[in-house]
């Protein structure tokens, strides 16, 4: 309702002001005011834009995909791309064929798109199970204190002590052979080394968050008025303590990613799946250890997959960084 | 300070623990033993193998043989056989007759320690520290002068690719780039002798790094150039030279200086890739190979000296730290 104070000289201001002191300008959540702020920052637009490209690309792989990405062409291994003619064996290129053809005819760019579907299941997947397990230990640590808290830093402590990628080298190379490592050609083992070390990162920094929002004054107001203390966790302090885990996520996914191409680049990643009919048939990771031999040869083997991992890590790390400056405008431009 | 060195050191001794025990739990609940593990190769005969478990002590229940790992044991002589507290890592699986400190820390004859295998990885580390302190430390300063320009924006992108693409996706690039397409180097050389086959992987491994120390470095020149001194400084008529020189850069160097222990042991210990693609006789390449070959004693070693570094080189953050900024006092 605005009540229109009309004055001679100057009715237009004085119908906004009272347009103000009414509140009927629409309240803007800090959440839309972040929002606002992270779509003005173009690199990470051109960030998310990627993301999603890719998880399209992976979802749809089996639609996108010219070519049955495990179809074996004799007579038309190691073609090479579209945009060079004519290879330096000898061999012209096709262009049904753009990024080439792999050592025994099998079609780069397909073999490249379905790639993306375990890199990004990689970056979603155990990112979400390590938030939720994270952020509840991390409440209750901090919120409650006492014996879970000096567990869980005790617990922090060990596992910072050991470097991530050699615990994921030893659990991949140890439990390979078991009936847990060949689940999902490999990944469920690997999802679950990712968990067991990432959660510890989440739960300390809600923990962090927690320490301090429990003593301040709107959780007291809170708590004289009758509200319990699960109400209070999740509903006064998780929503205050958000902003660093999803900073928090932003920078752990392009980690997965990485350390899944380095497992399989150093064959102990995803097994790669001869049956058409799996989800997971090959990693960027695994494509880049087949190409390796052939690097001075058959260098597009490696450039395709190379290029992808390159791309979706680039794009997390705009998104990421374009996320800390919205959300946490202090730090902007200091990191 | 002396008391506060030893505190530290002592952390040592239950990360080593807590590191070795997860590494023997999980390598104990691979099925099989060491001599099956490699299905592919021809199988070592069931009389062989008891042979060899008993050679290896590996017959003996499980909390025996990881005492005798860490502390030692009595052989069947009754001689008495130090373990890791004494620095022995064990026999090698693989490479029958040699221990695990023999493959990484013995030199070929009549050479220097430096090139064991251990020290060929330590200079790989210490040649890409120094292009990354070369290169990162001016980028990051000469950005942060010339902030919000397009001086800034170019080295910006180039450390943002440098922290987020890892370094064996950068190698394949560059080797693309530089070995296969224009014949410049090639990848895997013949000897290690001469300096020049190192700059190619020495630039690759330090990339990440350099990127890092760039963007600390920026970071830490504009936090300092707010700083009110510097107003004082420029206002007792000092010139610009001096300013930027004596009161800034000095100043904002000290968080940089700090992470350059752990960036160190992060070359050194992440260096195994990189080691691989170029064919590198260091620690690295053992590493990944014993990872092929399924050599238990040799994966479990390894690890552990990586550890070792990774914890020693957090230690020295904290002792640098309190040798160069007086503000912060220990206890």
């Amino acid at each position: 309702m605005t009540t229109q104070v009309s004055h001679p000289s100057t009715g237009q201001t004085q119908a906004h002001i009272a347009d103000l002191t009414n509140m009927s300008v629409k309240p803007r959540s800090l959440w839309m005011d972040a929002w606002s702020r992270l779509i003005k920052n173009r690199a990470s637009v051109v960030g998310m834009v990627v993301i999603v490209a890719f998880t399209l690309l992976a979802l749809f792989a089996s639609v996108i995909a010219p070519h049955n990405p495990l179809q074996i062409n004799d007579g038309k291994g190691f073609l090479p791309p579209a945009w060079l003619g004519v290879g330096p064996n000898g061999k012209a290129s096709d262009p049904a064929y753009f990024f080439g053809t792999d050592t025994l005819g099998r079609d780069v760019l397909s073999r490249t798109l379905y790639g993306a579907r375990v890199s990004m299941t990689v970056g979603f997947l155990p990112t979400f199970i390590v938030i939720i397990i994270g952020t509840i230990v991390g409440l209750f640590a901090g919120y409650r204190g006492g014996r879970i808290d000096n567990i869980l830093m005790r617990l922090t402590d060990v596992f910072y002590a050991f470097p991530d990628l050699l615990f994921f080298i030893i659990v991949m190379v140890t439990l390979r052979q078991t009936y847990i490592g060949q689940l999902l050609n490999g990944l469920f083992l690997l999802f679950s080394a990712l968990a067991v070390v990432g959660w510890v990162g989440f739960a300390r920094i809600v923990r962090g968050q927690t320490l301090s929002l429990k003593e301040k004054e709107f959780i007291e107001a809170a708590r004289c008025m009758g509200a319990t203390d699960t109400r209070i966790m999740y509903r006064h302090i998780l929503p205050n303590a958000l902003s660093p885990v999803i900073i928090l996520t932003a920078i752990s996914i392009p980690g997965y990613i990485i350390t899944e191409a380095i497992l399989g680049y150093l064959g102990l990643g995803l097994i790669p799946s001869t049956n058409p009919n799996d989800f997971f048939i090959t990693s960027w990771g695994a494509s880049m250890l087949e190409g390796q031999t052939a690097i001075n040869a058959q260098p597009w083997l490696l450039l395709a997959p190379a290029i992808a991992v390159s791309l979706v890590v680039l794009a997390f790390t705009f998104l990421g960084d374009g996320l800390r400056d919205a959300l946490d405008p202090r730090l902007q431009g200091t990191q | 300070m002396g008391k506060f060195l030893l505190r530290r050191m002592l952390w040592l001794i239950p990360v080593i623990l807590v590191v070795s025990t997860i590494t023997f739990v999980l390598m104990h609940a691979a099925p099989g033993g060491p001599w099956d593990r490699d299905l592919s190769a021809r199988q070592v005969d069931p009389a062989t193998q008891k042979m060899l478990n008993t050679y290896y002590g590996l017959d003996k229940p499980l909390w025996r043989q990881f005492t005798a790992y860490l502390i030692g044991d009595v052989d069947s002589k009754g001689k008495f056989d130090c373990g890791l507290i004494c620095g022995d890592l064990g026999p090698s699986y693989r490479q029958r007759g040699l221990t695990i400190q023999q493959i990484l820390f013995m030199p070929p004859e009549e050479k220097s320690v430096i090139y064991s295998r251990f020290g060929y990885s330590m200079r790989l580390g210490i040649y890409s520290l120094l292009f990354a302190i070369i290169i990162g430390i001016p980028a990051g300063v000469i950005s942060a002068l010339k902030q919000n320009t397009m001086v800034d924006y170019v080295s910006l992108f180039i450390v943002t690719i440098g922290i987020s693409v890892p370094n064996f996706v950068m190698a394949i690039f560059l080797i693309i780039i530089f070995a296969s397409t224009l014949h410049m180097v090639s990848i895997v050389p013949r000897s290690w002798d001469e300096i020049s086959v190192w700059v190619l992987p020495a630039v690759i491994l330090g990339f990440g790094t350099m990127a890092r120390t760039a963007r600390l470095t920026r970071a830490s020149m504009l936090e300092t150039m707010r700083q009110d001194y510097i107003r004082t400084a420029r206002s007792k008529g000092l010139s610009e030279r001096v300013v930027i020189i004596r009161h800034m850069i000095k100043n904002s160097l000290i968080p940089v200086v700090t992470i350059l222990g752990p960036a160190l042991a992060g070359l050194v210990t992440g260096s195994f890739i990189i080691e691989t693609m170029f064919g590198f006789p260091g620690m690295g390449r053992a590493y990944v190979t014993a990872i092929g070959q399924r050599d238990y004693s040799m994966i479990m070693g390894t690890t552990l000296i990586y550890a070792v570094l990774v914890a020693l080189a957090n230690v020295s953050v904290d002792v640098v730290y309190v040798f160069l900024d007086p503000r912060i006092r220990l206890d």
